[in-house]
């Protein structure tokens, strides 16, 4: 894959198709149509192999995810690899899937983590299949898609 | 939590809560022997069958496929044989063949995922795949890169990675064109390169001395090493069509489970998965694989469970094979589904999912209503077989320290690969002695 240096990554993780775990695409796709210049977005459904991929190249990379458990409803955490340094565990996001927390472990074990990596997690609450975003995790995702719309 | 007192003592593998399954683990010992065994699994497939009841029966490959995000094509592969026999149609060769290309996409991803991010840091002493990738970066690369090109097998033919969404009953919404699976070739070439190595790698691990006497059921078809179609036979002579498999199989309940244990009428535990596919089947592998395999130290049966990690292996080597065979004389169907009317009656459908065996049966009526739904996934009709393991296994472990018992047992049901392969990864021990 062609190098991206000097360009920063925007990657919206989670399944669209259930509920607030679809808040990190909703802001990638939303992000997509005034992304600044030199902003790339992509979309991935949190596989750690995909993430990997789509992040190479890459030295800037914002993750966009949903969470839960970490507070309130609409809140958002933000968080930079380094915070996931005790990390070595495997990622329970899914029964056979590898998260996000397991990409950036593994990244970092096979030296190909971006130099600066930074994830918003956005608290969600209702996970049901099918289900729109929650009100809450809606405001969550406008907060995120204003911070990153913002000149830097 | 636990007690000094050594002649009794309770391993308890806690539960974890999680999207697609919940799994835990309770050994009772006592005085040097396995009191009792529980592999205790919550499988979705149970409240699926409920809501599927009632809706429109082209809605069920799509449903069913949301039951597993690693082998959702095994779902919509089962669901829609069942009720394209239920209908009476058959497919044509090409949509055949597609088929069989996307299940060789599922086949690799998973494979890929369990081989080396699951199984392989049991047999290499680390905790999880991170640890293990820090020590053999050129492994757990090639692992990722594989699982890739399998991810990318299926969203050129599923429509997208996770979950699938391009299969319908007759077929497919769209039929990928010649150009579009082009540039997978050389990316097929390069993990059949990549299997091959895995069928190496895997050959080169250790192995406890462990093969008991299980009854092996798989599909077996006359021609094909087996994806969708076949008989369901056994290592201990059963040869059935699909359509009897409720006669010789039943669901169980347990008290210590929530998943249905599927036992053989009048055997007992059975073992489905890739060593009972490569034991039933070893003839039907191209030339490549049963060469791989060979040379790997495998014979034409393997009942080592331990080996599993090999046998999937040697069937990446079969997956990536069969996939560049299907592209070059790929034909796009057209048109890329055929009808299927509804009309009242029952259908029954097996394939073999990357990690066994998958029964469905459905029961609709004229106006393709689903009236009755089954589903008998792999891990429950592996189940009984895990206890048995472990059974038979511990009492040869007990002079083990806890935590390497533990992963030792953690380990066996991973030669499974069931569907809580990853919280067994996860899981917190709880040892009770006294």
């Amino acid at each position: 894959m062609k190098a991206c240096r000097a360009r920063r990554l925007v990657v919206g993780v989670g399944n669209a198709d259930a509920g607030d775990d679809g808040a990190g695409r909703a802001v990638a796709r939303r992000l997509a149509a005034r992304a600044p210049a030199g902003v790339i977005v992509r979309e991935c459904a949190g596989d750690a192999a995909a993430l990997l991929d789509a992040w190479r190249g890459f030295d800037e990379v914002v993750v966009v995810d949903a969470c839960r458990g970490a507070g309130p409803p609409g809140s958002v955490h933000q968080l930079r690899a380094e915070d996931l340094a005790d990390f070595t565990g495997l990622g329970d996001t899914s029964t056979h899937s590898f998260g996000v927390e397991t990409a950036v472990g593994l990244a970092r074990a096979l030296g190909t983590l971006p130099r600066n990596l930074v994830i918003h997690a956005i608290e969600g609450h209702d996970f049901e299949p099918g289900a729109p975003l929650s009100p809450a995790a809606r405001r969550g995702v406008d907060a995120v898609v204003l911070s990153l719309s913002s000149p830097r | 939590m636990s007690t000094n007192k050594k002649s009794s003592r309770t391993i308890t593998v806690a539960a974890l809560a999680r999207v697609e399954g919940e799994g835990g683990l309770t050994l009772q010992l006592r005085g040097g022997r396995v009191a009792d065994v529980k592999l205790r699994i919550y499988e979705p497939p149970r409240f699926f069958e409920g809501f599927l009841r009632g809706r429109d029966f082209r809605e069920v490959p799509d449903v069913t496929a949301r039951i597993c995000g690693i082998c959702p094509v095994a779902y919509q592969m089962s669901s829609i044989h069942a009720l394209e026999a239920a209908c009476g149609v058959s497919v044509t060769p090409e949509i055949r063949a597609l088929r069989r290309l996307l299940y060789c996409g599922e086949w690799i991803e998973s494979h890929a995922l369990h081989v080396f991010m699951l199984h392989a840091p049991d047999f290499l002493g680390y905790e999880s795949a991170i640890h293990m990738a820090k020590d053999h970066v050129e492994v757990v690369t090639k692992a990722l890169e594989l699982k890739k090109i399998g991810n990318d097998l299926v969203t050129v033919v599923g429509g997208r990675e996770i979950h699938p969404v391009n299969v319908k009953l007759g077929g497919f919404y769209r039929a990928p064109t010649r150009l579009e699976l082009a540039p997978l070739v050389e990316r097929l070439k390069r993990a059949l390169a990549l299997s091959l190595e895995a069928v190496r790698f895997t050959a080169g691990l250790e192995f406890p001395g462990f093969e008991p006497d299980y009854e092996f059921v798989a599909l077996r078809h006359p021609d094909e090493y087996p994806f969708n179609e076949g008989r369901i036979v056994s290592s201990r002579g059963l040869d059935i069509p699909v359509a009897e498999f409720e006669e010789h199989f039943v669901e169980e309940h347990v008290a210590h489970a929530n998943a249905l244990h599927c036992v053989h009428k009048g055997h007992g535990a059975y073992h489905v998965g890739p060593l009972a596919r490569y034991s039933l089947n070893f003839d039907r592998l191209p030339g490549i694989a049963r060469d791989a395999a060979r040379e790997a130290g495998l014979g034409t049966e393997c009942r080592n469970p331990f080996k599993s990690i090999v046998v999937r292996a040697v069937e990446l080597v079969f997956a990536c094979h069969e996939a560049l065979r299907i592209i070059g004389s790929y034909a796009p169907p057209e048109p890329a589904s055929v009808a299927v009317p509804p009309r009242a009656g029952s259908g029954h459908g097996a394939s073999e999912a990357p990690r066994g065996m998958l029964y469905h049966s459905y029961q609709i009526d004229a106006d393709g209503l689903v009236r009755k739904a089954r589903i008998v996934p792999p891990t429950a009709q592996n189940q009984r077989t895990i206890e048995n393991d472990l059974r038979e296994l511990v009492p040869t472990l007990l002079e083990l320290p806890r935590e390497e018992l533990t992963l030792r047992c953690e380990q066996a049901i991973r030669n499974y690969d069931p569907c809580i392969s990853c919280a067994t990864h996860f899981l917190k021990l709880d040892v009770r002695e006294g």
